[in-house]
C-alpha cells in the first residue's frame, strides 16, 4: 500500500485558515489501512480544526466525508454536491488522491493533509516500512525477494557497503535493517548464496522516475 | 624497467610500477581543505613527499564539503606527490563521473580509487539528495571498460568524432575492501566481485582486529584473489585511548580489540604508543602472504606518517623506474 502520515496540525491549519466552507475528505483505501486518512482520522482532524477555529475566532463551516478511493474518478460522484458547496477541499488521501481530486474538481483548491511516504507494509502494530521503490524493472527474482533498491540506503546492487553492522544500517543503527543482511540471510536459507556472486551490471533507471513522469499505456485496452 | 613489463602496465603510474616490481608499497591519505586554501595541501604534501609512494585524495569524505579530489590531486601532483583520486558514487551519476575521469586523465592523474561513499546523513548537508546511480563495483567496471575497451558505459567509443583518434584514460584502478563489516562471509565475495569487475589494487578499511584480518586474508588466498589484485592493508594510528574507544563504539564497520584499548589507556605517551602499535601492525602485515603494501590513514596526523614509515623499516622508498 501507499503509506502516509498526517502533517503537523499547525501546518494544516495554516493552509486552510482562510477558508469559510471546508470539506475534509478521507480516502477509504491505503491511508485508511495505515490509519492516516480514513473516516476515523477525518473525524478527528475535523474536530481539532473546529476547536482551533473556535479558539482563534475563525468562522469556518467544516463538513466531512470519506470516499472509497480518491485515485479513481467514479468514486468522486458521491461527494460532488459537498465539493460544489465548499470553497476548498482538505484531502486526507495520498499525493495521488490530492492531485486527482484537483483534476476532478476544476476550479477548487485541494489541500494535502498528509505527507505521503512510501510503498510499504504494516510490519507490526504501529510500524510501517518501505518495500518497493517503483523502479519499473523488478529485480526481486535475483535477491530472494528482498529489494536492494528500496531496502538498502544506497540502493547497492552488488552487496553490502562497509556500514553494515550487526544486521543494521549505518544510516540508523536503531531503526533500519541492513537490506543486504536481509538479502544474504534469505539467499543463504534458500541455498542460493552462490547467485549473489554474479556481478550485477549498471541498472537502467529510465524505467522509473528517471525516465520522466511514469505513464502506462495498454494498447489492448485503450478505447 | 624492461619493455616487456612496460607494455604490461595498464596505466604506468608510479604506484603500479612499484607494485609490479614487487616492492611493499606505502600509501597515505590527504584530505583536501574545507576551503579554497592551497596552503593546507602544501603543508600536508610537505609531510608526505618522498615518504610514501602515493597519496589518496579523499572525495568529500564523511559527506562534508571539501575541495574536489581531482583539483586537490592535481595540486598535490604539482607539489611532487603521486595522487590516488578517490571517487564516490554518492554525488555523481555515470555522466559526471566519466567526464571527471577524462578530466583527471587529461591532467595526468593515473590512479583512481572507486568507493560507494559515506551516506550524506553523516555530513554537513544532511538534507541533500544522493545519487548512487551505480555502486563501487559497477564503477570499477565502468573505468575498466573506458581503459581497456576504450568505450563509455553506453558503448560509445572514447573519441571526439568518427575521424578523430580514440584517446582513452589510462587509469590504475583501485577500490576499498572492508574485512570487518557484516555479513563477514560476504566480505570476501565483495572482493571477488571487485576482481571480476577489473580492479587492480585494493586498500582495506583500517585494521585493528588482526585475527579477523588474517582470517579474511585466508579466505582471500583460498579463492586465489591475492594473485589477481594487489592488497594494501589499511592502518590508522591511534592518537589516544579516547580515539580507540570512539573507533570501537561509534564507527560502523570497525572493531578495536580490548588489548589495544588497554595499551592505549596504560601508556604514558599515548601518541607514541599509538605509533608503536601501528609499526607493529605493519611488521605483521609484511609476513602475511598476499599483502602487497600498507595504506596509512593518519587522520589529520600527516606529519607523523614519515616516522611510522621509517620505524617500520620502509624508508627510503624505492625509485620507481
Amino acid at each position: 500500500m501507499i503509506t502516509a502520515v498526517q502533517k503537523p496540525f499547525n501546518e494544516i491549519h495554516g493552509m486552510v485558515r482562510e477558508c469559510r466552507n471546508l470539506l475534509v475528505l478521507g480516502c477509504g483505501t491505503c491511508v485508511t489501512v495505515c490509519m492516516a486518512g480514513g473516516e476515523k482520522e477525518v473525524g478527528i482532524l475535523a474536530s481539532t480544526l473546529r476547536l482551533a477555529n473556535r479558539e482563534q475566532k475563525i468562522s469556518m463551516k467544516i463538513t466531512e466525508d470519506t470516499i472509497e478511493r480518491q485515485c479513481d474518478r467514479e468514486f468522486f460522484d458521491a461527494v460532488r454536491d459537498k465539493v460544489e458547496a465548499a470553497d476548498a477541499v482538505l484531502s486526507m488521501a495520498c499525493g495521488v488522491g490530492v492531485q486527482f481530486a484537483s483534476e476532478v474538481f476544476e476550479g477548487k483548491r485541494v489541500f494535502p493533509a498528509l505527507n505521503t511516504k512510501f510503498y510499504g507494509t504494516n510490519e507490526s502494530v504501529g510500524i510501517w516500512s518501505e518495500r518497493c521503490a517503483g523502479c519499473g524493472t523488478c529485480v526481486l527474482d535475483k535477491f530472494g525477494g528482498v529489494c536492494p533498491i528500496a531496502r538498502c540506503s544506497k540502493s547497492l546492487l552488488n552487496g553490502p557497503c562497509g556500514g553494515s553492522q550487526n544486521g543494521k544500517c549505518e544510516v540508523d543503527q536503531e531503526r533500519i535493517d541492513c537490506g543486504w543482511q536481509l538479502i544474504y540471510d534469505r539467499m543463504k536459507s534458500l541455498g542460493l548464496l552462490h547467485l549473489l556472486e554474479a556481478n550485477e551490471p549498471l541498472k537502467d533507471w529510465s524505467t522509473g522516475r528517471d525516465g520522466g513522469p511514469g505513464k502506462i499505456v495498454r494498447e489492448d485496452m485503450v478505447l | 624497467m624492461n619493455t616487456q613489463l612496460q607494455t604490461e602496465l595498464k596505466a604506468d603510474s608510479k604506484l603500479e610500477r612499484i607494485l609490479a616490481a614487487g616492492h611493499f608499497a606505502v600509501t597515505a591519505e590527504l584530505g583536501p581543505p574545507k576551503s579554497a586554501d592551497i596552503e593546507v595541501i602544501k603543508t600536508k604534501a610537505g609531510h608526505l613527499t618522498g615518504k610514501v609512494d602515493a597519496v589518496n585524495i579523499t572525495d568529500n569524505q564523511t559527506a562534508i564539503v571539501r575541495m574536489s579530489s581531482i583539483a586537490a590531486g592535481a595540486l598535490a601532483m604539482q607539489m611532487g606527490l603521486e595522487p590516488v583520486i578517490q571517487i564516490t558514487c554518492r554525488d555523481r551519476n555515470r555522466i559526471a563521473i566519466q567526464s571527471d575521469v577524462l578530466g583527471a586523465a587529461a591532467l595526468g592523474l593515473r590512479n583512481i580509487l572507486c568507493l560507494t561513499g559515506d551516506h550524506q546523513c553523516f555530513g554537513n548537508h544532511g538534507t541533500t539528495k544522493n545519487v548512487y546511480d551505480m555502486d563501487s563495483i559497477q564503477l570499477i567496471n565502468v573505468l575498466k571498460c573506458m581503459r581497456d575497451d576504450k568505450k563509455f558505459a553506453c558503448g560509445d567509443e572514447i573519441r571526439n568524432g568518427k575521424k578523430e583518434p580514440i584517446v582513452e584514460p589510462r587509469i590504475y584502478i583501485g577500490a576499498a575492501a572492508n574485512p570487518f563489516g557484516d555479513p563477514f562471509e560476504f566480505r570476501v565475495i565483495r572482493l571477488a566481485k571487485k576482481v571480476n569487475a577489473g580492479v587492480d589494487f585494493v586498500q582495506t578499511q583500517c585494521i585493528y582486529d588482526m585475527e579477523r584480518f588474517e582470517e579474511w586474508m585466508r579466505q582471500v588466498r583460498e579463492r586465489g584473489l591475492h594473485e589477481k589484485v594487489r592488497i594494501l592493508a589499511g592502518v590508522t594510528p591511534l592518537k589516544s585511548a579516547g580515539m580507540a574507544r570512539y573507533m570501537r563504539d561509534s564507527v560502523a564497520g570497525l572493531s578495536v580489540p580490548d588489548y589495544y584499548i588497554e595499551r592505549m589507556e596504560k601508556a604514558e605517551d599515548k601518541a607514541a604508543e599509538g605509533i608503536k602499535i601501528c609499526v607493529e601492525q605493519i611488521e605483521r602485515f609484511r609476513d602475511i602472504e598476499g599483502v602487497a603494501g600498507v595504506h596509512i590513514m593518519a587522520i589529520e596526523w600527516e606529519h607523523r606518517v614519515a616516522e611510522i614509515v621509517e620505524r617500520a623499516g620502509l624508508l627510503p622508498r624505492p625509485e620507481a623506474a
